[in-house]
């Protein structure tokens, strides 16, 4: 009985501990995030290439907000 | 932590209230707000990653050319962490107004800045006459009538 009371302190004070984790980035601290090297694409040019290969071979319309039927030709 | 910043919500800065207090080191020496008080002082918070900022530099050296006698005071507040990266920056896009330094980002957080830039437009006596988050060109025009009126020229 006197073991359970810290388990169930420690279950609550878990997802507090998690919590502190995500602080909030303020728009004064995205130096670091601005970074050339913190962008998911290194090049924008041949990212967006790459995104047409991508939808005109997938043949699938209007996912990333262009239209177009597979035919590659758009 | 939620309730910390809720509470810094409480004294953010807003228009019609007092601008937050602030003592920074400048380019040569200590910026002070509350001595610049009796003047129009239009405080801006700039980084040097941030690309509208390089946009808002020439406008902002026009904007003290010419307010400057009327008693315009321009402080440009830089939050790089690293000096060196504002220094690099001003190489590029000079600043012919007065710059602070909030390496920790403090006075930001006093202001609640809400994007890069932030800039606040505080009358002579000392409350936020207006606040604009980001710079387009097209909001110059609107701006520049601001700081007429809290000028007091037309």
């Amino acid at each position: 009985m006197q073991r359970r009371i810290p388990r169930i302190l420690l279950a609550a004070c878990l997802p507090a501990l998690l919590l502190s984790a995500c602080a909030e980035v303020k728009p004064w601290q995205k130096g670091e995030l601005a970074k050339p090297a913190m962008q998911f694409d290194g090049d924008p040019l041949a990212a967006r290439l790459a995104q047409h290969v991508y939808f005109s071979k997938e043949g699938a319309s209007g996912g990333y907000g262009v239209g177009g039927g597979g035919c590659g030709c758009n | 932590m939620v309730l910390a910043a809720t509470w810094g919500g409480c004294n953010a800065a807003s228009v019609g209230q007092g601008a937050p207090e602030f003592e920074l080191p400048g380019a040569s020496a200590a910026v002070k707000l509350s001595e610049l008080r009796g003047k129009v002082v239009y405080v801006d918070f700039w980084a040097s990653w941030c690309a509208p900022c390089k946009q808002s530099f020439p406008w902002l050296n026009e904007m003290h050319a010419r307010y400057r006698g009327l008693g315009l005071e321009i402080v440009g507040v830089n939050v790089d962490a690293k000096r060196s990266d504002a220094d690099q920056f001003l190489a590029q896009v000079p600043a012919r107004f007065t710059l602070a330094f909030d390496a920790r980002g403090d006075t930001a957080g006093r202001y609640e800045a809400k994007g890069m830039p932030a800039s606040f437009l505080i009358g002579r006596d000392g409350t936020i006459v207006a606040m604009h988050v980001g710079f387009r060109v097209e909001d110059k025009g609107r701006i520049e009538g601001e700081i007429r009126r809290a000028l007091g020229v037309n």
